[in-house]
């Protein structure tokens, strides 16, 4: 793994996909060591707000050192980065995390599940997994977003809460709606949604690898804000705390106490 | 040009060094610093068994600070010993060993078992707000504090620092007893009890619901705690709350502190503590100082 730096990273284009739903390329060297499923830290210009934003990567572009980033206005500090224009830059700390274990799923039926601000990372999924994949994402109504950058990689099938697209329900209702059948999931989005699905995959007998958040401090594992309990006691802590920043935040699902 | 500075017989290379908890052991900073540029690493707190510290969320940003309430989560001295003190061992620079405990027994265990350990100073942190039991009532009654600072030091093979509480009414009669008991040096402060509010939600921020408030937002607390407390003990001071550059830690220097300690900026600029390092050097040398010594307690009264 690469060392991890902070660096200032150019704004090449920002805009609106969705209600509250930003999409924004930046500029990185950072880019080339970045894979599905890792995360940077994003920090505001503004002094009063100290700590970087986790946001997944959506998206990497390797050869022109470009990231994707699609986040949700949560607070200030993405507020801040809505606001953000082309030439514009932004402080990001990176790469943090694990990401996606891809070996695992090579060859396999796979489901990319995303819920909500949970969607995004499963774009560089679907890209770089090389697997039968079948793509499950869950919105709270038509106000849709990345499901036609998602296309190109797979079958979608669609879940919204109100019904208005595709089934009404979860992503697991559309699984089910759908006849779908994996030997595998990755999937990211609100604990509720990833609580249902650790129990999705251990009534299948599959492996489900799942992407957690909480909030960090540091963001590089020294600080211990951000842990989950684990099933068995890990190499650092000796707690059973794995550190969601740097031994996460994907985790096997049977592996975290959620 | 001298940036050396001595406390209690121990030789720091300069007088900036990492605050507790802040900075794990330095392994997940080494990718960010040079840590042979640091006076010294003070690690995480360490107990005697492994902690698991309290439910999250643990951190919460407020307006230039942040709260956490981590509640001292360590894998526990066996742990420690064996793989954090032999990866600083690697470094130039002087390993601080910060101690908690629930009990004075605790406290103790921990610190006789360093003293076969090669680690060159201990921070005692009987100041830590967000743990229900004990250390934290050792830090803010004189009597408590001056009992178990002199229990400490009966047992200690290293100089004792003694991380004081700011969450007191007076700070110069917890210095005071520090010293009376026989520390060799204190640290402050520790950090500031707090709390947030989700308005939202109307939830607390922090599953403990409060917990201790760090970063710019207290320094001008910790530079006149520093500088109260250090104008009323003859033992050294270092100085911590919201350093994140040299001008910060320079006032702490001027305030009367003889060393510094950056902590929650870390986690804002992962390159903090050596830009410290460097712009102290900077400002030496911009007016004429020799000695870095020079400047600790120089403000003009």
């Amino acid at each position: 793994m690469s060392r991890k730096k902070k660096v200032k990273a150019t704004v090449v284009s920002q805009k609106q996909i969705a209600d509250q739903i930003y999409d924004l390329w930046l500029e990185t060297g950072l880019a080339k060591h970045a894979h599905a499923g890792q995360f940077i830290g994003v920090y505001p210009h503004n002094a009063s707000m100290l700590l970087p934003r986790p946001i997944s990567i959506c998206e990497v572009d390797k050869a022109g050192s470009r990231l994707r980033l699609v986040y949700r206005i949560a607070g200030r500090g993405t507020d801040e980065f809505s606001t953000c224009k082309a030439g514009d830059t932004l402080e990001i700390l990176g790469i943090l995390g694990n990401g996606f274990p891809l070996e695992k799923a090579r060859g396999k039926r796979v489901f990319l599940m995303g819920g909500g601000i949970g969607i995004p990372p499963m774009l560089e999924l679907a890209k770089e997994l090389d697997a039968d994949k079948q793509i499950i994402v869950g919105y709270r109504n038509k106000d849709l977003f990345l499901e036609e950058d998602l296309s190109k990689y797979g079958n979608v099938y669609i879940a919204t809460e109100d019904g208005s697209v595709g089934t009404k329900g979860n992503v697991l209702d559309a699984v089910r709606t759908n006849r779908l059948k994996a030997d595998l999931i990755m999937a990211c989005g609100p604990m509720p949604m990833l609580r249902a699905v650790k129990q999705y995959a251990a009534e299948q007998g599959i492996e489900a690898y799942i992407s957690l958040e909480e909030r960090m401090a540091c963001g590089v594992g020294a600080c211990l804000g951000c842990v989950c309990k684990t099933r068995e006691t890990d190499h650092h802590s000796h707690v059973r705390n794995a550190r969601i920043c740097t031994d996460g935040p994907v985790f096997e699902a049977k592996e975290v106490e959620i | 040009m001298n940036t050396k500075v001595t406390i209690a017989g121990v030789t720091l290379n300069n007088p900036v060094m990492t605050a507790s908890g802040t900075f794990g052991s330095g392994m997940e900073y080494s990718d960010f610093v040079d840590l042979n540029r640091l006076g010294a690493v003070v690690t995480k707190g360490v107990a005697n068994v492994p902690w698991p510290g309290n439910p999250t969320p643990r951190v919460a940003e407020t307006y230039g600070g942040m709260l956490n309430a981590i509640g001292l989560q360590n894998p526990g001295i066996d742990v420690f010993a064996e793989r954090d003190i032999p990866f600083l061992r690697k470094y130039d620079t002087k390993i601080i060993v910060n101690v908690c405990g629930k009990t004075v027994e605790d406290y103790l265990e921990v610190v006789e078992r360093l003293g076969s350990e090669p680690v060159d100073m201990l921070e005692i942190n009987v100041s830590c707000p967000n743990v229900k039991e004990g250390a934290i009532a050792f830090g803010q009654k004189a009597d408590c504090l001056y009992d178990i600072t002199s229990q400490i030091k009966k047992k200690a093979r290293q100089p004792v620092i003694m991380k004081l509480s700011p969450n007191v009414t007076d700070i110069v009669e917890m210095a005071k007893a520090a010293e009376a008991a026989g520390a060799d040096a204190l640290s402050m402060i520790n950090t500031i009890t707090g709390m947030k509010i989700d308005i939202h939600r109307r939830k607390f921020a922090l599953a403990n619901k409060t917990g201790g408030l760090s970063g710019p937002a207290i320094k001008p607390v910790a530079v006149r705690m520093v500088y109260q407390a250090a104008h009323a003990v003859q033992i050294p001071v270092i100085g911590m709350g919201g350093i994140g550059s040299a001008e910060d830690a320079i006032e702490f220097l001027l305030a009367g502190a003889s060393a510094v300690a950056v902590g929650a900026m870390n986690f804002v600029n992962p390159y903090a503590t050596v830009e410290v390092v460097e712009g102290i050097e900077a400002y030496m040398k911009r007016y004429g100082v020799e000695n870095v010594t020079d400047l600790i307690g120089a403000v003009e009264e």
